[in-house]
């Protein structure tokens, strides 16, 4: 399966970057992480944006869901993209899968740009390129048995004839472990928990035979007992079948768990990337040290290292009751919410309302992404 | 031990007895003929079989009418047209429904706005007028199958309306992104994962053209619109009508037609009770295995089988 985009592909990888602009060049110096590799990229969005048009009593105002983002998935490793709901995430994955059409910006698969908009590159996208949902009770047709859901992408993407239909479903659900699989083929989905639903989800994902997996927070609906194993099964196809991965999640310590590497977006922007441990462990962006206030980190809270939380504290005065760190991170999360600067001008960073450390520059401009050391960078006038 | 039989007799008892009436009516609009002719040696249309208004007998079972025609062949015979009327005119009228109102709803932009107002223009045009025009201007020319079509062309609007409204609904769900992704064809997409979702509405709809086309065709022949020498339930009753079979005291005459139309939809309703089930295999479960068995969002509860 991975064998479909490997070394011969590169050159032309390679050459599609270098016309990109500014923005892949960042990403190959900084996007790339700190473990070293740098593969040349299976898919790449460059300045993706998606403007969504409103209606009614905002007619001909947009939300900009997505703006000029740059991405780059490589080969065994894991991005995680995290934010908070309503930051774009959801409608990026479905710009990369070719579910929805950009407004501006390029997406690439080994390096050549896709047409959303054409029916025969969607197709083949598809079969390079899978999405994990984030709700396995919506995301699978309970009027189906998982032989009939799994049997189709083996059949419109594999061409796999009817006499070795059954084997290859069987395969494909134990390698999701829902074993024995014979069990599991005639079964509806709802005669599966949650958990083994979305590893149904994730096995019609893989019988496509896809090298790229796009997870829309593939966790978030599972019990917290079971996203552990989820989340181990997917850094198992990383590591054993190299696919590419991309995590999006609203939470940043199981980013830290799985991902290789953490971008960061807020408004429909990315805002900080780098390798996961430098963004976890040293966030740069307030946007991104605020998220890490708001997760609960016993590690933090025991050590008393409460860099993010200081900061969030100092501009949130009045509304800070005297919870934890922890609290008020969230106070502070909810209370942006309702500021959110989705539909205002595209001119300057977004979380400017919010940051305690707004200038007057950043209602003019955001800045291009600022090295901070070793692949990790962020988008903020402090680091000027 | 997941797999389903073939048939299954529904479980439920009120679809049980709404089907079992169909099945009567059915058999008798089959056979009912046969028997009324060769067994008892009658048929709707002699006149002065018996005396007039004969009260029910072991000649007449059902009495006789005001020109001493035989009652009970003629709600046998009536039930015949009635039946065909109703399946023809329910049959048209929900695939009409059906092929307009899920296009309009699955297609976006300008081909499904059109589709659309096409619907919501037959929806403003007062059905029954238009029925009635029709029917009289056709007057019994073609028989019942004519009757029918018209009926079906102009009562499918508000079926088409309502699997427009469950198509949209549909169309943005999960499941259908994902069938999407998995590269199923748009109309594979439309047959395979959104219609089957709209199984009971499809068949509510068709049980319930059913009905209203037989109501349809007995309004028609009641107010005179259709043919005065078809035999049918709505016939009988506008015999009935001008010849004053209430005010003579006549229920043989009157109460088996109005029974029979009233029976129908009562079977009608009875078996739309059984209809969600065609969309949600959880009810085809013989046995619930209690609340363990709806896992709604909770998913960790019960232990994991497959780790």
């Amino acid at each position: 399966m991975t064998g479909l985009a490997s070394s011969p592909s590169r050159p032309t990888g390679a050459a599609g970057t270098t016309g990109a602009g500014m923005t892949s060049d960042t990403e190959d110096t900084t996007g790339t992480t700190g473990t070293g590799e740098t593969s040349a990229p299976v898919l790449e969005a460059v300045g993706l944006t998606r403007h969504i048009p409103m209606h009614g009593r905002h007619r001909g105002q947009s939300v900009r869901a997505v703006e000029g983002v740059d991405l780059a998935l490589r080969r065994g490793q894991i991005l995680a993209l995290v934010g908070q709901s309503g930051s774009g995430k959801t409608t990026l994955a479905r710009l990369l899968a070719l579910g929805d059409r950009p407004t501006a910006g390029e997406i690439r698969f080994d390096g050549r740009q896709l047409d959303a908009a054409r029916g025969r590159d969607r197709k083949q996208h598809f079969s390079h390129v899978q999405m994990i949902m984030q709700d396995p009770f919506a995301s699978l047709n309970r009027l189906h048995r998982l032989r009939y859901i799994l049997s189709r992408p083996l059949r419109n993407f594999g061409g796999v004839g009817s006499a070795e239909l059954d084997a290859r479903i069987i395969e494909l659900l134990e390698r999701v472990h829902l074993t024995p699989g014979r069990e599991f083929i005639d079964k509806y989905p709802h005669e599966l928990s949650g958990g083994q639903r979305q590893r149904a989800a994730i096995a019609r994902a893989l019988a496509a035979d896809p090298s790229v997996l796009l997870g829309d927070e593939p966790v978030s609906m599972l019990d917290v007992s079971i996203r552990l194993d989820i989340l181990n099964l997917l850094t198992e196809l990383r590591d054993r079948d190299g696919l590419a991965m991309l995590y999006i999640t609203h939470d940043i310590a199981s980013a830290r768990h799985v991902a290789n590497d953490i971008v960061v977006m807020y408004s429909g922007r990315i805002v900080e990337g780098g390798p996961a441990e430098a963004v976890t462990q040293n966030a740069q962006h307030p946007y991104t040290q605020l998220l890490l206030a708001a997760s609960p980190d016993p590690e933090r809270l025991l050590a008393g290292d409460t860099d993010g939380t200081d900061d969030a504290s100092d501009a949130s005065d009045a509304d800070n009751n005297g919870g934890t760190g922890t609290t008020t991170g969230t106070d502070r999360l909810d209370a942006a919410r309702d500021a959110d600067a989705n539909t205002t001008d595209a001119a300057g960073c977004p979380f400017r309302a919010r940051c305690p450390h707004a200038q007057p520059i950043c209602a003019e401009q955001m800045p291009d992404p600022i090295d901070v050391g070793s692949g990790h960078w962020s988008r903020c006038w402090l680091h000027r | 031990m997941t797999r389903r039989l073939p048939i299954r007799v529904p479980a439920n008892r009120k679809v049980r007895f709404g089907l079992l009436i169909f099945l009567v009516l059915v058999l008798v609009a089959a056979f009912g003929p046969l028997f009324v002719s060769h067994v008892l040696g009658q048929s709707p249309t002699r006149l002065h079989a018996g005396g007039a208004l004969e009260s029910p007998s072991g000649k007449h079972w059902l009495g006789t009418t005001s020109s001493g025609q035989d009652v009970l062949a003629q709600l046998v015979a009536g039930t015949r047209t009635s039946l065909l009327v109703g399946l023809v005119g329910g049959a048209i009228a929900t695939a009409l429904a059906v092929l307009l109102g899920v296009l309009s709803g699955y297609s976006t932009g300008r081909s499904g706005a059109a589709l659309t107002a096409f619907v919501n223009i037959f929806l403003v045009i007062p059905g029954l007028p238009l029925l009635i025009l029709v029917a009289s201007y056709t007057r019994g020319r073609g028989g019942w199958v004519t009757v029918a079509v018209i009926i079906g062309l102009t009562s499918w609007a508000g079926g088409a309306r309502a699997k427009r409204a469950q198509t949209l609904s549909l169309r943005n769900r999960d499941f259908v992104a994902a069938a999407g992704y998995s590269g199923e064809s748009r109309a594979r997409i439309l047959f395979l994962e959104v219609m089957p979702h709209l199984a009971p509405v499809i068949a509510s709809t068709f049980l319930f053209s059913v009905v209203g086309s037989i109501a349809a065709e007995a309004g028609l022949d009641f107010i005179g619109a259709g043919h005065a020498s078809t035999v049918s339930w709505g016939t009988m009753l506008y015999w009935v009508q001008s010849q004053g079979a209430l005010q003579s005291g006549a229920w043989w005459w009157f109460l088996p037609p109005g029974l029979c139309i009233a029976l129908v939809g009562t079977a009608a309703g009875l078996v739309n009770f059984g209809v969600d089930e065609l969309a949600d295999p959880r009810l085809r479960t013989r046995r619930a295995t209690g609340p363990a068995a709806r896992p709604r969002r909770t998913g960790g509860l019960t232990p994991e089988k497959a780790r």
